[in-house]
This record gives C-alpha cells, structure tokens and sequence, in this order.
C-alpha cells in the first residue's frame, strides 16, 4: 500500500515539475498547484495504513483504539486550505500579467533583472 | 504577566492590529497610527519576553488547546527564538518611523499596514513556534503578506517578481511538507522537542537524511543560498524599499533560523551529533559558494537594490558557515551574526531609499553629492556600512571574529579562507558603494534632503548596532545561552 501511494505521489510530482519547466504561465500555475497536491498525497501516505477506523474512543473505554491517524488528515487539511490561497494569489497575478502585457509568456514579462529597471520606475513615488 | 499571554502577545497582538488595518484602510492617518501603536507595544512585550527567557531556567512551553507536551501545537519561549522577535520588532518599529515619510496614502490604502502587521506577526511565530508543521505556516503566512507588499504598486515589473517569487517559494514549501511528511512517518510526532530527542542519537536512515536534505532545500531556497540565490536580489528589488528593508531583515533570517532550529538543533548539525551526518558534509560547501558567488556578484551590480541583495545573502552565507563547523562555538557565532545581521541589511536597505529620495536614482553612477548635503545622513549611515564590512568597533566586526574563532578552533579551512577572501570582497563592495554614493559630486543637480522621518526610523537601527558594537557582551551572552538552548532542545520533549 505505501509503495503504491509512494509511486502515485512520485508520479503526480514528476507531471507537476514537467509542467512547471513550461514557458506558459497557466501551465506553471497549474503545474505548482499539482505540485502540492503530490506533497499532501505523500504526508497522507505517512500516516501509515494500519487501519480505517475514524479514530473515536469507544464508549467506556479509557483511551482510543486501532484508528486512522487523525493527525495527518488535519495536516493535509490545513496544506490543501494553503494550496488553495495560494494558487488563488497566482491566479490572480497571471490574470493581472495577462492584462498588462496581453501575453502569457514568461519571455514577454518584464523581469526585475533588466539593464533598464531604474529608468523604468522613475514616475513612480 | 503570564508566560503564556508574554508567548502568544508578539504574534496575536500584530494579527489583531492587521484585521483592524484592513477595516481602516480608507483612513490611512488611522492605520499608520494603529500600527505603530500595536508595533511599539509589541516591542515593549518582547523585551519583557527576552529578559524572562533569560533568567527562567526552565523553558515556557505552551500548549494550545490544553494538550499534553508532544502531542499539541505549542510555543516554547526559547532563545535564540525570544531574542530574534525582539530584534524583529526594532526592526519593524525602525521600518514603520521611516514609513512615515516613504510610504504615501494611496500605498496604505492598498493596505500596506495590515501586511506589514501580518508579515510582523508570521516572523514572530516563526521564531516562537516549537511544531514543525506550525513552522511551515508561518512561512506560508509571510509569504502571502509578502506577494501582497512587492505588488503594493502594480506595476509589471512588481507582477513578474512575485510571479517568481511565488512560484520559487511554493516549491521551497513542496520541499518543506514533503520533508515534514517523512518525519512524521518515522518519528510519529511534529514537536521539536520529541523530534531532537529520538533523531540526535540515531543513525541517519534513508528517510531522516532525505528529510533533512529536503530541509536544506526548502529553508535554504527561502534563506537564498547559492545555488538557490538568483531570485532573491531580483524579487526585493522591484517592492517598494521600505518593504525591502523587513523582507531583508526577516525573510532571509527566517528561512536560516528553520535551519538552525532543523539542522541544527533536531538533526544535530551544531554538536556534531551523529543525526544529521550525511546533510552536514554539504554545508561548508554550500556555505562557502554562497559567502564567494555572491560578494563577487554585488560587485558587479550598477543598481543598489540589488547590490544590497547580494550582500543579505553573502552574509546568511557567514551564518551557514558557523552552522557548518558543527560545535557548541560555531552555533554561538550563527546565533551572535543572525541578531548582527537583522539590523544591518535593513538599515541597509532604508539607507538607499533615503539616497533614492535625495538623489532620484537607483543607479550608482547616477548618485553622489549626500556627505555634503546630508551629513546626519552619512554619520547613520556609515554604521550598517562599516557594521557590514566589519570594521572594528562595530557589531559586524565581533560576528565575524566569532565564526572565523570557531572555525579556526575546529579546523575547518575552507570556510575560513572562503570567509576571509568575502570579507574583502565585501569591504571592496562597501567602498565603492560609499565613494559612489557619498563622496562623489553630484552634476548638474544638488541633492535634496532626507526627511526627518527617514533618519529616525535609520536612526533606531543604527544605534542598535552602536550598542551592540561597543558592548558585546550581553549579546554574546544571548548566544551562548541560544547554543545552550537548541543543544539540549531535546532534554524538555
């Protein structure tokens, strides 16, 4: 079973990366969002499957039984709702690059490292 | 005052403040007011917090949600951890006085203040936090304030930063949560404390080293070391420079403080321990490029943005060197250089805003003339100057004794003689920078003066590191007791 959740997340990660070498912005959006689908796919994974009980004391007893691992599930909860911000937030500054420069290529985005980054802010502040 | 309300105020007490800012922010007089307010009282409770920590011998820790140590999320007032959030709140309160005459109101109208407050407060819990998937929040935190704060003015060029920006940082997180995953799948357990205790002593398997590269990889990428450096000067460049200024106080200290807190103290890196053994024989060498690649590219840079970028990371290098020497000595130095470090790179950084606002330009061979029309300018400025090319007497001088003492003292060569070629380096880079910047004339046009604001918020930092230059010995001793607190981390899980 871990071997099998191991080869799924290593695959998702290996589309996710090949999608992030692309010049494309959505591509390189959708690729780091499938990215950290593969990281919550690998935490699900390391919370072992010895069981898929919910994890719930039984009634009278003292301490919980054979359970899930009700920790890794809050984790990967708490990484998709951060996933899902984040890849909002990237969303948001793909449209507004789309806006500006009419393009979606990562070429055509003025990049902070040009030769001409002071002149080109001088009518700001 | 109780411990727990000490622990939780430096970050509860910013986030507060930050969901005010937002309901404010059509009233920026308010939101300024606000902030500094919150920012002043936070600083107040730091310093409270910091003198706790270090005449307490045993170690606040609280839970949340009234869990049993090991098993919740919890807060551990520790040094070094107590003393980096009260430099981070000098820091902020330096940054917010110079903010008074950098940042106009439309800036804090697109809510400035609220991510300003909301990044304070993801530092704060970084450097409070004793759970490690609570660690990577706070990362994810300030790097969504942080994409809020380079694009503040929506220009293209801010839109390409953070695109790379965002897109480097979310595979440092990748990094980061697959590593976390690893650790929990061997050890059953995110606490810090729990996490030192099993993995210090045993010998690295599979998982844990793969962990712990993966660590080095997604702290190191937010710490900006080489090869990971290049988006780094690129990104800060373009944000508005008092942003620069905390983004090059915090952010890179942030990323260096997870791999001393990781590496270091649960792996074992600091003492030699036997966990963290097959990681540890990179560092030197990563170390070592990160000190040499990057002085030498701050030499080459025309713009002073991103002249003071290389700098921040050639100096993170330094740190990474007296992490990687693997002794109680060397970790005082990391600890004794990260607190240096903080107030210098963003003194730095509010340094060449102030020459922007006299001069008009970024450029180096566009600027001049500020010793003659801004002498107060150039007395605060030459402290984080000669503080980073480490002159005597100032704080940057007593940093880099410490790690190259520590080195010395453990053999390593190749970081001594990578730090020393940097450090001459660096005072190349500093010379050229002030002849260009101060004793140059200026053609054609006189500068104008820098505002008040501007040279007090400078002038907070620079007596900070004026202090700390001239009397070493209390922060030496915060390192020592820094050392002494992550080496037995392990003692109180």
């Amino acid at each position: 079973m871990t071997v099998f959740y191991a080869f799924c997340a290593s695959c998702i990660m290996g589309f996710a990366i090949y999608m992030l070498l692309s010049r494309n912005l959505v591509r390189t959006l959708l690729g780091l969002s499938l990215l950290s689908t593969g990281a919550n796919l690998a935490l699900f994974a390391a919370g072992g499957f010895g069981s898929d009980l919910p994890p719930i004391i039984a009634q009278g007893a003292e301490a919980l039984g054979v359970s899930a691992d009700p920790l890794v599930q809050a984790l990967i909860l708490t990484a998709i709702v951060i996933g899902f911000a984040l890849t909002i937030v990237l969303a948001s500054i793909t449209l507004r690059i789309w806006r500006a420069t009419g393009s979606l290529d990562a070429r055509d985005v003025t990049l902070p490292d040009q030769k001409n980054l002071a002149d080109m802010e001088r009518s700001v502040e | 005052m109780s411990d727990t309300f000490l622990l939780i105020a430096p970050v509860a007490l910013p986030l507060l403040a930050a969901g005010l800012c937002v309901l404010l922010r059509r009233y920026p007089l308010w939101s300024e007011g606000l902030a500094f307010a919150a920012i002043s009282v936070t600083l107040l409770l730091s310093f409270v917090l910091l003198e706790h920590s270090l005449t307490q011998a045993a170690l606040a820790i609280t839970v949340f949600g009234g869990w049993p140590v090991g098993s919740g999320v919890s807060f551990a007032g520790r040094l070094p951890g107590t003393a980096l959030v009260t430099v981070s709140m000098l820091i902020a309160l330096g940054v917010a006085l110079y903010g008074r005459a950098a940042i106009g109101a439309r800036r804090r109208r697109a809510g400035y203040d609220a991510l300003m407050l909301g990044m304070v407060a993801a530092v704060n819990g970084c450097f409070l936090t004793n759970d490690l998937f609570n660690l990577y929040v706070w990362f994810e935190l300030a790097l969504l304030c942080a994409l809020g704060l380079i694009m503040l003015d929506r220009r293209e060029a801010q839109l390409g930063a953070s695109y790379r920006y965002a897109a480097v940082s979310i595979i440092a997180a990748t990094a980061m949560i697959t590593g976390i995953g690893l650790l929990y799948g061997t050890v059953g357990s995110l606490d810090l404390g729990v996490l030192a205790k099993r993995l210090i002593h045993t010998p690295p398997s599979l998982a844990t080293s793969t962990a712990a590269a993966l660590f080095l990889a997604g702290f190191g990428l937010k710490a900006g070391l080489v090869p990971m450096h290049a988006w780094l000067p690129a990104s800060y460049a373009t944000a508005p420079v008092s942003v620069a200024a905390g983004f090059g106080g915090w952010l890179t200290k942030m990323g260096f403080y997870a791999l001393l807190l990781v590496l270091g103290g649960v792996f074992g890196v600091g003492t030699g321990a036997i966990g963290g053994k097959p990681v540890a024989a990179l560092l030197p060498w990563i170390a070592s490029a990160t000190m040499l690649v990057c002085a030498l590219a701050a030499l080459g840079q025309n713009d002073m943005r991103r002249l003071i970028g290389y700098h921040v990371i050639a100096q993170v290098g330094y740190m990474l060197a007296a992490l990687s020497i693997g002794t109680r000595m060397g970790m005082e130095a990391a600890s004794f250089y990260m607190l240096h470090s903080m107030l210098v790179q963003t003194n730095l950084y509010l340094g060449i805003g102030a020459i922007y606002r006299a001069t008009g330009s970024w450029k180096l061979s566009h600027t001049g003339g500020m010793l003659r029309s801004n002498p107060v300018f150039c007395g605060l400025f030459a402290i984080p100057m000669l503080s980073l090319a480490g002159i005597p007497p100032l704080s940057g001088f007593w940093a880099k004794v410490f790690m190259f003492r520590s080195a010395i003292n453990a053999g390593e060569y190749l970081v001594v003689i990578a730090g020393l070629i940097a450090a001459l380096l660096t005072i190349f880079s500093v010379a050229i920078f002030w002849s260009a910047t101060c004793w140059k004339e200026l053609r054609n046009r006189s500068p104008r003066k820098v505002p008040l604001p501007m040279l007090l918020g400078m002038g907070v930092l620079s007596f900070s590191t004026l202090f700390i230059g001239l009397n070493p010995r209390p922060i030496h001793h915060i390192a020592e007791q820094s050392a002494a607190a992550i080496a037995r981390m392990g003692v109180f899980g």
